[in-house]
């Protein structure tokens, strides 16, 4: 071990960090060519809930010459323990230090993790800034969803890879292991990396600005470094052979000792979203949506349940009622799965007459409630974010559940989406009480005691790839103020002692705001927020507003510029070097829709060439 | 139908905690395909309940759960297919039928073994043998027993029934029933003070090594002893 039992017996939760848990892989790393240590920047709990990792963990050790152990962010308690006795941070399978691997991976799920990613390259002894790294230290490469802007950690990161892993770390090791057997520098592996589909390395580009702070260029400076950047993705996910091409899929998923946040076995049964919201950025840029063989499925629930023993299984996907096969995999699950005690966990899944009847066979009506993702409080508001739920389908959906005994109901929302009116606030408390109101019609007699509402208001981030991404978004004070103005219209509603409303902390979706859409320049706003102490910032508990506040002062952030202003969409942005299929035409088409209040058909109604056509396949050849 | 499982806990697995134990189990059961029995409702739990919870940082040779199968193999099949399941550190050491009438493992503990050594470097430097015997022959041994809300002083002479040394180790049979449980560590606490010293943090590797029914005056028996292999 790593630690010592004195220090193992003195934190909070060991086990996160002991490792030993049930389909660990063991190997001995003497005889593989390649160590790479798979980090998710949080604590286990969190990082040990993930899907991609489980995957990836499993697709990387299929290989002989590779052993992919993992790593996570040690939680406070640790880390200060580590900082004072200077030790350095360890992979959990061999306990071996993470700065003797080839490769460190970091996924980059969230932008609160920024700061924890310095933490884990810092706890490694790995030097944090890319261009101080020698041939000794681990090639670090960063993976995700928030590496559809990867800029503001670009002085971190040796590589980053756009895409999906599946498609090309094969390649990438099979170059490392050549290039390690002939003996050559990491400026020379990096070349050949950068090669690669998806492979990007930020040292390769120079970027100029122009003097109000937008991009001038942004160029290759190496002869290597692909022009544009090409998202990478697995075209075909219909194969029933789970030996087939980049169709991985963990058969024996890790089991952990502590209860992790998704303590049981997750079907992934789609990738991408029909649905075209225009603030959704996994929206955009997982198109197209490709759904996954239902036979395949089957047996893959079958294989994980036994070799897990897990006594529960969920479907993930962005828009489960969208699958084509959802009626047939969930009776499946519940006929031969239900009698054998295992739980079957239903996504959020639309709220009609199918989905009210599958949740009253495997949940608690009395206990559960229903959730409902208008987003916004207007049909107006609604059209503007390209998001199809109408009034009608809500107050219907509602209304069938309260009779087939539900009473708890949450709805959630966004404040600050563009062209937001005082109205449309208002319009949030409107549909609450709308909602009460048809509990309340319902005989006395028929109904289950009193009506729960739970609203909640998120604020609106404007997130790259999507036609928000010109967008300018709102400052810490504009955000409660909205939510103070729907506050102050639910306490006029004749129902209000049975809604419940609540909103998000304002000030860390400003930051959130700034690591989303920052260029190259906000990477020493991050490096300052984490040397001031910053970290999990994505826990309320931690993150420390005021620290942020400080790093962006010292280093000289214009948050107007960043936050506030609309950008022109002839602005080159700072992810704009990379390709994701969906053009910049069609957002900027769609941004045109949104201020109109134009709604957009869904993928299935119709094609709207968005151009993630090029890549073959899903559900733009579906007909 | 009643069974007993009888297991080991070593090595790393010490961190692992009560309730992650018994998850744990409830996992390895489905993955070894056990016919077990589960609760009703809409979260149906299995039927299986623990002896004695044991502490973190503690290793165990005699760990036990009783579970409800509808039905079973033999104890040498269960065994194994049990420890085809098992982690490095858990080790399935007998599955046996219990009589139907027969009280669960929880309400009928009386007793526990337990061997202590001492951590590297840690031992104290006296002689451990005599010093222990002497300790031990003590007609009360009064010590602070603290929990969470209060702090009292107690008579922990009556709760050990068998104790003694040697050069390396001690060993300890302790009482260990729901109403009367003593814990090792708060022995070794007394043993410290009566040497003149105080007990080091982390001094001591304590190992439960097994787990008994019955009493002083009618006679201990292994929780293990109550079940029959089948």
């Amino acid at each position: 071990m790593a630690l010592p039992d004195e220090i193992l017996l003195s934190i909070d939760k060991p086990e996160r960090y002991i490792g030993n848990e049930v389909n660990m892989v063991r190997k001995n790393p003497d005889d593989v060519d390649i160590r790479f240590a798979m980090c998710f920047p949080d604590v286990y709990e969190i990082g040990m809930s993930h899907l991609g990792i489980q995957i990836l963990y499993d697709m990387f050790n299929r290989r002989d010459d590779v052993y992919c152990e993992r790593v996570y962010s040690p939680w406070l308690d640790l880390d200060k323990v580590m900082r004072e006795k200077d030790i350095p941070l360890f992979a959990i399978e061999s306990q071996d230090n993470i700065k003797d691997f080839d490769f460190l991976g970091i996924t980059l799920q969230y932008e609160m993790c920024y700061a924890n990613v310095l933490q884990v390259l810092d706890l490694s002894k790995i030097p944090l800034i890319a261009s101080e790294r020698s041939d000794s230290d681990p090639i670090v490469i960063g993976g995700g969803p928030c590496t559809y802007n990867p800029e503001p950690l670009a002085d971190f990161f040796d590589i980053f890879y756009i895409g999906e892993g599946e498609k090309q770390y094969y390649r990438l090791f099979d170059i490392y292991k050549e290039h390690k057997k002939k003996g050559g520098s990491r400026q020379e592996f990096l070349e050949k990396a950068a090669e690669i589909p998806g492979m990007y390395v930020p040292a390769f580009y120079d970027v100029e600005y122009n003097e109000d702070g937008t991009i001038k260029s942004f160029v290759p400076n190496n002869s290597h470094a692909q022009k544009k950047i090409v998202k990478q993705l697995v075209v075909d996910m219909q194969s029933t052979d789970p030996e087939a091409e980049y169709n991985y899929y963990p058969r024996k998923p890790l089991v952990p000792f502590i209860k992790a946040t998704q303590d049981r076995v997750v079907l992934e049964i789609q990738r991408g979203c029909i649905r075209g919201c225009r603030f959704c950025q996994a929206g955009m840029v997982y198109r197209p949506v490709r759904e996954r063989n239902v036979e395949y499925l089957k047996n893959m629930a079958s294989e994980m349940l036994k070799s897990t023993g897990h006594e529960e299984i969920s479907l993930s996907s962005l828009s489960s009622s969208d699958y084509s096969h959802l009626e047939e995999i969930i009776n499946y699950l519940i006929d031969e799965f239900g009698k054998k005690g295992v739980n079957i966990s239903l996504p959020s899944l639309r709220i009609d007459a199918f989905s009210l009847d599958i949740m009253s066979k495997v949940q608690d009506v009395r206990k559960s409630s229903l959730t409902f993702a208008p987003e916004a409080g207007s049909q107006r508001l609604r059209n503007v974010i390209n998001k199809g739920l109408t009034e009608e389908v809500i107050l219907n959906g509602a209304s069938l559940a309260f009779k087939g005994g539900w009473n708890r109901v949450k709805l959630y929302f966004m404040l600050g989406i563009p062209t937001e009116t005082e109205e449309d606030m208002k319009g949030i408390a409107e549909l609450c009480e709308k909602v009460a109101e048809v509990y309340y019609e319902i005989p006395k007699t028929e109904r289950n005691g009193k009506v729960q509402i739970t609203a909640s208001s998120s604020f609106f981030i404007p997130k790259p790839f999507t036609p928000f991404q010109w967008a300018p978004m709102c400052t810490k004070e504009q955000f409660l103020e909205r939510a103070k103005i729907v506050n102050g219209r639910m306490k006029e509603m004749l129902n209000k002692k049975s809604i419940r409303y609540n909103w998000h902390e304002a000030d860390v979706s400003v930051i959130e705001g700034l690591l989303a859409r920052g260029d190259r320049k906000v990477a020493k706003t991050v490096l300052r927020a984490y040397e001031l102490g910053c970290l999990y910032d994505a826990w309320s508990d931690s993150y420390d507003n005021e620290k942020w506040q400080q790093a962006i002062k010292d280093t000289g952030i214009d948050m107007d510029f960043y936050i506030t202003r609309e950008r022109s969409t002839d602005e080159f942005l700072p992810w704009d070097f990379i390709d994701i299929g969906v053009t910049k035409k069609f957002l900027k088409n769609e941004w045109e829709n949104a201020k109109n209040e134009t709604v957009t058909p869904n993928c299935r109604m119709k094609c709207n060439g968005c151009g993630a056509a090029v890549f073959g396949g899903g559900v733009c050849f579906e007909n | 139908m009643k069974i007993r499982v009888k297991f080991a806990k070593k090595g790393y697995m010490k961190f692992i905690g009560h309730l992650d134990t018994m998850r744990y189990f409830q996992k390895a059961m489905r993955r070894a395909d056990v016919d077990m029995m589960y609760s009703e409702g809409f979260n149906p739990h299995q039927k299986m309940s623990f002896a004695a919870p044991l502490g973190v940082g503690l290793t165990s040779s005699g760990e036990y759960m009783d579970i409800e199968v509808h039905s079973t193999d033999c104890s040498e099949v269960m065994v194994n297919r049990l420890n085809e399941q098992m982690v490095e550190g858990m080790e399935v050491i007998s599955y046996r039928q219990l009589p139907d009438d027969s009280k669960n493992a929880m309400s009928i503990v009386a007793a526990a073994d337990y061997n202590i050594k001492f951590r590297e470097g840690l031992k104290p430097d006296i002689d451990l043998r005599d010093a222990f015997e002497k300790y031990v022959s003590q007609p009360e041994i009064i010590v602070l027993k603290k929990t969470k809300k209060s702090e009292k002083e107690i008579d922990i002479r009556p709760g050990i029934y068998e104790a003694k040394a040697d050069d390396d180790s001690a060993f300890l049979k302790l009482a260990s029933s729901s109403g009367d449980y003593l814990k090792p560590e708060l022995v070794m606490d007394g043993f410290y003070k009566y040497i003149g010293m105080e007990m080091p943090k982390f001094a001591l590797e304590i190992e439960r090594l097994e787990v008994y029914a019955g009493s002083v005056e009618e006679g201990f028996v292994t929780l293990e002893d109550l079940g029959r292999e089948i």
